[in-house]
């Protein structure tokens, strides 16, 4: 990678480079056309939250194994220079990968050269964890400072967790256009965090599941069905203080513009899914597999009518049905910024795809929303004879990095 | 076994030119300084040292094994740099370590089990030591690396001896004692026996990467006679064939001296060895004693590490520091899994124990990696 821009080409043409950067930014919805470019990685808020939904994820969570504070927050600012640095098209380090002396290990990995920046976003989160670990020892000093809606998720009906794909004391989403890039950006912070951090698991996912603005054609989830239609966008900013952005007075200032994020690995059983009737299947989601309309409906965004029946006279949109059991009107309200991948993780040894979603969703508070909503769905979806939750975890994502002297937790361990 | 303390007297010849020592004269060697030899009286769980405050110069040990277990001496400066040191000293046996030790503070121990940190003790020398300069310093690097290397190469033939007569005598359990025994030696130096392509996979060569045509021969084809076929009957001139070719590749090791970058370069693929082959078991995969070899190339990391040290400390002491943190870590994590003078097999080990193991190795080898660009600057 060289240059911040480089590859906006594509950009309806008179764009330059720097400006179609910034666009991306104070035009939440500029979207497609970004593909390539970069987006600014400083501001109020972190990106990666509300910037259209990039094609290719790599989330990671980490373990912090030092138990020396210093070294933890001299990694978050290592991380921060080397983030912001990638984000904008460069090397992770101030050397670069083949600028070096013969005889160091360079200081960035190489397998970004030449690559554009991507839509490159790198989103950093702490867990429970990190503020009282799971002896109860509060190794950082951190224990006062904890959210109370960083509490642990509640067990869910039917969770199948696998402790060693959940959890972890800090996490990273890694976002962009290009799986290489985002890849590159994981490797190099899990290479400048050795001895500090360890990777706990990571998870790659290959097509975004949920749009994030207006902009973006809503894609399909592994089931074949539109996936995020009533998302959270990046234009509703009213409902975007209301739902995603924690506010002052919700908990420690230090969240103050943060948000917290639930990630959930969900196996689908494609195999049997897709043994089932095109009827069943539409039943079972509550929309119409082609168009994304609510049953009965015509157009995907069409407001949800719940009262409309089908000719055989009971609701068209089943009360089981996964939209409605998730739709806010079931919920007190809650909405989630979804922001979820589909995964194939190869197979599973017994003749089939280890596929599904990597739900992501952001929101202000987790147990106003996703764990009311996970609660209904866990207890009367149908659709729960066709997946599994295999892992679950909660960061919470402080507020966005100010400028060149502010790093990921300043505010955190300050 | 006459050669042995040999080894121990061509040591650094720091501040006179002293030739690498020949012969005979080691054992009753001028000893200017102290006047005879110092008793050291080493039991299972004491280390006797009859004198510790000494003059400058070489400096004469008589270590006697009093007690049941197999033991070793050592003589270490700051960060556990050898000075010199007399491995495998039988239960009832002495053995003479000459040491050439400039002034400053040093410490002995003995090795009960030829494991651990061993029993240590203060040693003073005194005089006065004019400090090394830069080049100095890197060029005893490779002095100091090789006197460790020739102890080595000793108990590496000696073991694989013993290990040898053991199969060939249709004796399984002592054969099987003495396998990750007579390993730890080669695992220690592994980076030199590598320079030589030929030997090595003939020596140490796992049943996978053996090329077609090639016969599947060495430490690890006799492995598996031992604990996966259970027949050793068959296996006398493999293990003939094993200690020719130890015998070839310790002649040419000796005969080897390594340049400080290549002792950097090393002090790194010993631990890239442990990340990629003993963590995951492949390794020993039929005896599963994979820490044996895992705790030697660490071992044999550190004294890599310990022979560069003087320069380093000159060129990024901050370094070495960390270097001595994280060293620390392994050998705590690692100790964890000891099991009497021996280690617990690696599938004994729980997922949670090797990702802790893989966590220190790569905290460790992390600051490793930056050596060679400190020697090289």
């Amino acid at each position: 990678m060289t240059l911040a821009g480089v590859g906006v080409a594509g950009l309806a043409g008179a764009a330059a480079g720097a400006s179609a950067v910034l666009a991306a930014d104070s035009d939440p919805a500029a979207g497609p056309s970004a593909a390539s470019g970069a987006v600014p990685f400083y501001g109020d808020h972190q990106a990666g939250i509300v910037t259209p939904a990039q094609d290719r994820l790599h989330f990671v969570a980490f373990d912090v194994i030092t138990k020396d504070r210093d070294r933890l927050v001299t990694l978050l600012q290592d991380w921060t220079a080397a983030a912001a640095r990638m984000t904008a098209g460069q090397d992770a380090g101030a050397i670069g990968a083949v600028n070096g002396i013969p005889e160091a290990p360079p200081d960035d990995t190489g397998e970004a050269l030449d690559l554009p920046p991507a839509g490159l976003t790198l989103t950093i989160g702490f867990g429970a964890t990190l503020f009282r670990d799971a002896a109860g020892t509060d190794r950082f000093g951190l224990a006062a400072r904890r959210p109370e809606a960083l509490s642990e998720l509640p067990r869910f009906p039917g969770d199948a967790l696998q402790p060693e794909i959940s959890g972890g004391d800090l996490c990273v989403q890694a976002c962009a256009n290009d799986p290489q890039v985002a890849v590159h950006a994981i490797r190099n912070l899990a290479r400048i965090g050795m001895g500090v951090v360890s990777v706990r698991w990571s998870q790659l996912g290959f097509g975004r599941t949920s749009s994030t603005s207006r902009d973006q054609v809503t894609p399909r989830n592994l089931f074949g069905f539109k996936d995020g239609t009533a998302n959270l966008k990046a234009e509703d900013t009213a409902l975007l203080d209301e739902h995603l952005w924690a506010q002052a007075g919700d908990g420690p200032s230090w969240m103050d513009g943060g948000s917290y994020v639930v990630s959930r690995k969900i196996r689908m059983i494609i195999e049997t899914w897709d043994r089932t009737s095109l009827g069943e299947q539409e039943t079972i989601v509550g929309r119409a597999k082609g168009s994304g309309a609510p049953l009965g409906q015509q157009g995907e965004f069409d407001e949800f009518d719940f009262s409309i029946k089908g000719s055989d006279g009971s609701p068209a949109i089943a009360d089981v049905a996964h939209v409605k059991l998730a739709h806010p009107t079931q919920n007190g309200g809650a909405r989630l910024l979804r922001r979820g991948y589909n995964f194939v993780d190869g197979s599973d040894g017994l003749g089939r795809l280890n596929a599904g979603l990597f739900f992501i969703a952001f929101q202000r508070d987790p147990r106003k929303a996703f764990v009311p909503i996970q609660l209904q769905l866990a207890r009367h979806d149908v659709m729960n004879e066709y997946i599994r939750h295999v892992s679950s975890a909660l960061f919470a994502c402080p507020p966005g990095v100010r400028d060149a002297g502010d790093h990921w937790g300043r505010s955190l361990f300050s | 076994m006459r050669s042995r303390y040999l080894a121990t007297v061509a040591v650094a010849l720091l501040a006179g030119g002293l030739a690498a020592c020949s012969s005979d004269d080691a054992a009753t060697g001028d000893d200017a300084a102290a006047g005879g030899p110092i008793a050291v009286n080493a039991s299972d769980t004491t280390c006797e040292v009859g004198v510790t405050d000494v003059n400058a110069g070489t400096v004469q040990f008589k270590i006697t094994n009093k007690g049941g277990k197999v033991t070793e001496f050592y003589v270490y400066a700051t960060g556990d740099r050898v000075m010199g040191e007399v491995e495998n000293i039988a239960p009832g046996l002495s053995r003479e370590l000459h040491v050439e030790l400039p002034a400053g503070t040093y410490e002995t121990a003995c090795k009960p089990g030829m494991i651990g940190k061993g029993i240590r003790g203060p040693l003073k020398v005194n005089g006065s030591a004019a400090p090394l300069t830069e080049d100095a310093a890197l060029k005893d690097a490779t002095t100091s690396y090789q006197r460790y290397v020739k102890s080595q190469t000793d108990a590496l033939l000696e073991k694989t001896q013993e290990f040898v007569d053991a199969v060939k005598a249709g004796d399984a359990e002592k054969a099987k004692a003495l396998f990750p025994v007579a390993r730890t030696y080669w695992e220690r130096i592994e980076p030199v026996a590598e320079i030589f392509g030929d030997l090595d996979p003939k020596i140490d060569g796992r049943e996978e990467v053996i090329e077609e045509g090639m016969p599947f021969t060495g430490f690890h084809a006799i492995e598996r006679d031992l604990w996966q076929t259970g027949d050793i009957s068959k296996s006398g001139p493999m293990a003939d064939e094993l200690m020719v070719n130890v015998k070839e590749i310790v002649a040419k090791a000796t005969a080897e001296q390594l340049s400080p970058l290549q002792l950097a370069n090393g002090a790194k693929e010993l631990l890239d060895e442990v990340a990629t082959g003993k963590i995951t078991g492949e390794e020993d995969r039929y005896s599963h004693t994979d820490l044996w070899d895992f705790n030697a190339n660490v071992e044999g990391s550190k004294a890599a590490i310990a022979s560069l040290r003087p320069a380093l400390e000159q060129r990024d002491a901050a370094l070495v520091q960390q270097l001595d943190t994280e060293f620390a870590n392994v050998e705590t994590a690692l100790t964890k899994h000891r099991n009497g003078d021996g280690w617990k097999f690696h599938n004994e080990l729980s997922q949670a124990d090797l990702k802790e193991l893989s966590d220190v190795i790569n905290a460790l080898a992390e600051p490793i990696s930056k050596v060679a660009a400190v020697v090289a600057g």
